[in-house]
């Protein structure tokens, strides 16, 4: 076990980090919701990159009929996570119609979509 | 990051996301790639291009300085990074992600459900109602939108009385 062997986690974690800096250093919200779709695809990665296996190919077996003397001695990446991943990239989507959604609605009832401008006109709203 | 035109922000993620599809193909997961370049690259762009439509697409410059949330994002990604030393390795047939049930999906699945493509075999038949759940999450959202977006016209009174 060498020390590059982790790399993807890396990778991961660095896009995941910039997602995050994003999310929580700007005010404006569509860039937050920018910043919260590179987190999921880093998310993604991660579970892929954990499925895949060195020398294997993709889980579509070799034979249409199924006859494991065929595919026995055929290495293939984990099918598994692909599953997950796909149901989360859906999800994923959803999630950010509604994001936008609000922020439309959000546009509406303030003129504005910067966090910073709708405190301020909350609190004027308040005093 | 420092980019203030939010169409030519919108229009990086998507490329950045077609990319992703691109490793995603490298890593051997061919479905989830073409399902994130037509999803995450086509829909998502599509949707956040007619969110700007509707709510202009210029930022305002950033009052405050973003030091708290570097350290924030500092030290998470430290963290992470030292978590990472106790994962496998990358790409080893030996980790133990590979060796509970995804062995028997590669081994009865063409027996049991008679398709070549695993990953639709799982989708459709083992995690079928994973699959139903993830259609219930969907049109959740499509109400939800519609819900938000469909109430339009409220009360002009008194967004005329605050104006």
């Amino acid at each position: 076990m060498t020390l590059l062997s982790h790399y993807n986690y890396w990778v991961v974690i660095l896009l995941m980090m910039v997602g995050f800096y994003t999310m929580i250093s700007r005010g404006n919200l569509i860039k937050k919701m920018v910043g919260l779709n590179v987190f999921q695809t880093s998310v993604f990665m991660l579970y892929i990159s954990m499925g895949k296996i060195r020398g294997g190919t993709a889980p579509i077996l070799m034979d249409a009929h199924g006859e494991s003397s065929e595919t026995a001695h055929v290495l293939y990446s984990n099918p598994l996570p692909h599953v997950l991943i796909l149901t989360a990239i859906v999800v994923g989507i959803a999630t950010t119609a509604v994001g936008l959604a609000l922020i439309v609605r959000i546009k509406e009832t303030y003129g504005s979509i910067e966090e910073d401008e709708i405190n301020q006109i909350e609190a004027e709203g308040a005093a | 990051m420092r980019i203030r035109n939010l169409f030519a922000v919108v229009m990086m993620a998507g490329i950045y996301s077609l990319l992703s599809a691109g490793l995603f193909t490298i890593m051997d997961a061919v479905d989830v790639a073409f399902t994130e370049a037509a999803v995450g690259a086509g829909i998502s762009t599509v949707l956040f291009l007619g969110a700007l439509a509707l709510v202009g697409h210029h930022e305002r410059k950033p009052g405050h300085t973003p030091l708290l949330p570097l350290i924030v994002v500092l030290v998470t990604g430290g963290a992470l990074v030292y978590g990472t030393m106790d994962m496998p390795p990358y790409g080893d047939p030996g980790n133990p992600v590979h060796h509970h049930v995804a062995d028997h999906y590669l081994e009865e699945s063409p027996h049991e459900i008679g398709i070549p493509n695993i990953v639709t075999a799982v989708l459709a038949s083992y995690r079928g109602y994973d699959t139903m759940g993830e259609t219930t999450v969907v049109f959740t959202a499509a109400v939800a939108v519609m819900l938000l977006l469909a109430r339009r016209p409220r009360r002009p009174e008194e967004e005329e009385d605050e104006a």
